[in-house]
């Protein structure tokens, strides 16, 4: 089980002190944040990827870069790369050349973004959503497999004879999330490739998701990729923490009733009740998570959303502070409990090219066994 | 339990009626036409002993849900179970005071969270409330075509009531008689509550690696 965080980079100005950071703040203050991860035992960070005020994070794989060269362990991921408008190619080459100056320490989240307005600014037609991200992915999945691409789409110009460089690392791709809030086709798309689905739970009710989540891993077993408790499942969450319960919903509520996405809605009473979002006591964390896989099954990533809504620096670090050393810990052995020895981690470089090399092993041991079941004819001269 | 006690869709005789009232007083002129033409309806239906389940939806009861769900794109479970209801609806009576020209802004907020596929074939009855009968056209260019690009189905008679109308015999109770009767015969014969609904139906022709390329 693997437990990290994400961040859109919204720059919200602070509601109780009417402060706002400059980008260049904001952005070194991201960098911090992820250290900090690490730092306190959390085992991924992901970023957004936002083509608008009031998001910082336009490049997230020199963001990503910046970060691995300061950091050992951490899992540098997405929360979402743009499948749609960027150009697949482009994404095939800047997360290969990531993976490689990370030694392996890189995944991604695909997502189709939530700004009308960014399609058009990259030439697309926000109606094309889901044909984008079908046909864009398809084309990222085989350029990273294949050497040598020729391939015809109708998003893109065509390629012939194309070589993404530099090859992913050890010839084993960075593993895919595909990231969604509620469409199936997505999630048919993940099953199919056997890759992870992520469902962005943080702004919705659990019931939704149980089903979204349900039906992945159904087609994820019709598809072939193992048993559907085997599929790869993310989820969002999102806390807010002090020792004492109270004093986390007084010192939360000014930002969240302020914060973009549903400040100026619903009441912090009924989002906490009504969606993930937990604030209070660690205690009262740990209870809410630990419950997930009740609804959801054993799955194998969870991404916390800690910085947004104009929290302080300082105090962001001080919940990634409660969030390493109380919360996570408690998790991960609760998450242990009675979880089936078949139900996979979540992957890693290592363990993927591990998967890889024991694939290999048993096509060659089967081959081997098919040469002495119906030798060959030279074999079979040979043997005269 | 045996098998045959439990209820599947396709066995269910009763027709399911909702009844979406977007009056903000309490009470209000728009519930009492809304609850006139749910008598009316049922009673057509009654008529040809076609049963009935009638689900009244107050959307004062749900201002601050609506509100809520257009700002965070989900809905609270109370009114969930109001668009569940319709989503299953063999018919529905839709009725709304006229504010300046138009269905109310709650009224057609409500009509916004509404998934734009969930009202297909509904049967509907329009009706609305004002104070004069000069508003009574805003039924026509207003209301229906509302439902028409929703594709629901709206019965031709639509009833309007005047201040005015609640006093005299001006022909209230017969418009609603007719109303009735359009609905009723299109309720009778509708078979969306016994359907089963797949939430995750892929679109016809769906392939997840797409028309070209990386087979």
């Amino acid at each position: 089980m693997q437990f990290g965080i994400f961040t859109v980079s919204d720059i919200t100005t602070d509601p109780t002190n009417d402060t706002t950071p400059t980008e260049h703040e904001r952005i070194k203050a991201l960098v911090t944040i992820a250290k900090k991860a690490e730092e306190v035992g959390l085992d991924v960070f992901a970023l957004g990827e936002h083509h608008n005020e009031p998001f910082v994070s336009s490049s997230p794989t020199t963001t990503l870069a910046y970060i691995a060269a300061q950091t050992d362990n951490l899992l540098l991921s997405t929360a979402t790369t743009l499948i749609t408008t960027n150009d697949p190619v482009k994404i095939a080459e800047d997360f290969s050349m990531l993976q490689h100056l990370s030694d392996g320490r890189v995944d991604v989240m695909m997502g189709r973004g939530n700004t009308g307005p960014v399609y058009p600014w990259f030439g697309k037609d926000i109606r094309d959503g889901i044909p984008l991200a079908i046909e864009n992915y398809a084309l990222l999945h085989k350029l990273w497999r294949e050497h040598t691409v020729d391939w015809q789409g109708k998003y893109r110009t065509p390629l012939q004879g194309f070589t993404s460089t530099p090859r992913p690392l050890d010839d084993v791709p960075p593993f895919v999330w595909h990231g969604s809030i509620r469409s199936p086709e997505i999630a048919e798309q993940a099953a199919y490739y056997g890759d992870g689905f992520f469902a962005n739970n943080i702004f919705w009710p659990k019931e939704h998701y149980m089903k979204l989540i349900a039906y992945y891993r159904q087609r994820f077993e019709h598809y072939g990729h193992g048993s559907a408790d085997q599929a790869i499942v993310g989820l969002g969450g999102q806390a807010f923490m002090r020792a004492k319960s109270q004093d986390a919903v007084n010192e939360f509520r000014p930002y969240f009733d302020n914060a973009p996405v549903y400040g100026h809605g619903p009441s912090l009473e009924d989002f906490t009740e009504q969606t993930p979002l937990t604030v209070g006591s660690p205690q009262q964390v740990i209870d809410r998570y630990a419950s997930m896989r009740e609804y959801f099954g054993d799955y194998q990533r969870q991404l916390f959303l800690m910085d947004h809504a104009g929290l302080p620096l300082k105090t962001v670090l001080e919940q990634l502070d409660i969030l390493g050393s109380e919360v996570v810990p408690v998790l991960r052995k609760e998450f242990a409990k009675d979880r089936p020895a078949h139900v996979p981690d979540g992957p890693t470089h290592a363990s993927l090219v591990a998967a890889r090399d024991a694939a290999i092993d048993t096509a060659t041991d089967t081959a081997t066994t098919v040469v002495q079941e119906f030798p060959t004819d030279s074999a079979l001269e040979a043997s005269k | 339990m045996s098998d045959s006690a439990i209820e599947t869709p396709a066995q269910r005789l009763a027709k399911r009626l909702v009844v979406v009232s977007a009056g903000l007083s309490q009470p209000s002129s728009t519930r009492l036409l809304a609850d006139r033409l749910t008598t009316a309806t049922v009673d057509r239906l009654r008529e040809q002993d076609v049963e009935v389940d009638v689900t009244v939806v107050e959307l004062r009861d749900l201002a601050h849900d609506i509100t809520n769900n257009l700002l965070t794109g989900f809905a609270s479970p109370k009114l969930q179970e109001a668009l569940d209801a319709l989503a299953d609806a063999d018919g529905l009576i839709a009725v709304t005071p006229i504010f300046t020209t138009s269905y109310s802004g709650l009224f057609k907020s409500f009509v916004d969270v509404i998934d734009t596929a969930a009202l297909t074939d509904l049967p509907v009855l329009i009706g609305a409330t004002g104070g004069t009968e000069r508003h009574s056209l805003a039924l026509d260019y207003a209301m229906r075509p509302l439902f028409s690009y929703l594709h629901a189905v709206v019965v031709p008679t639509a009833v309007y009531a005047a201040s005015a109308d609640w006093g005299s015999d001006a022909g209230l109770s017969d418009r609603i008689g007719r109303a009735a009767g359009e609905l009723a015969a299109l309720v009778r014969d509708s078979e969306r509550s016994g359907r089963v609904r797949d939430p995750f139906e892929l679109p016809a022709g769906f392939s997840p690696v797409g028309g070209f390329g990386a087979q």
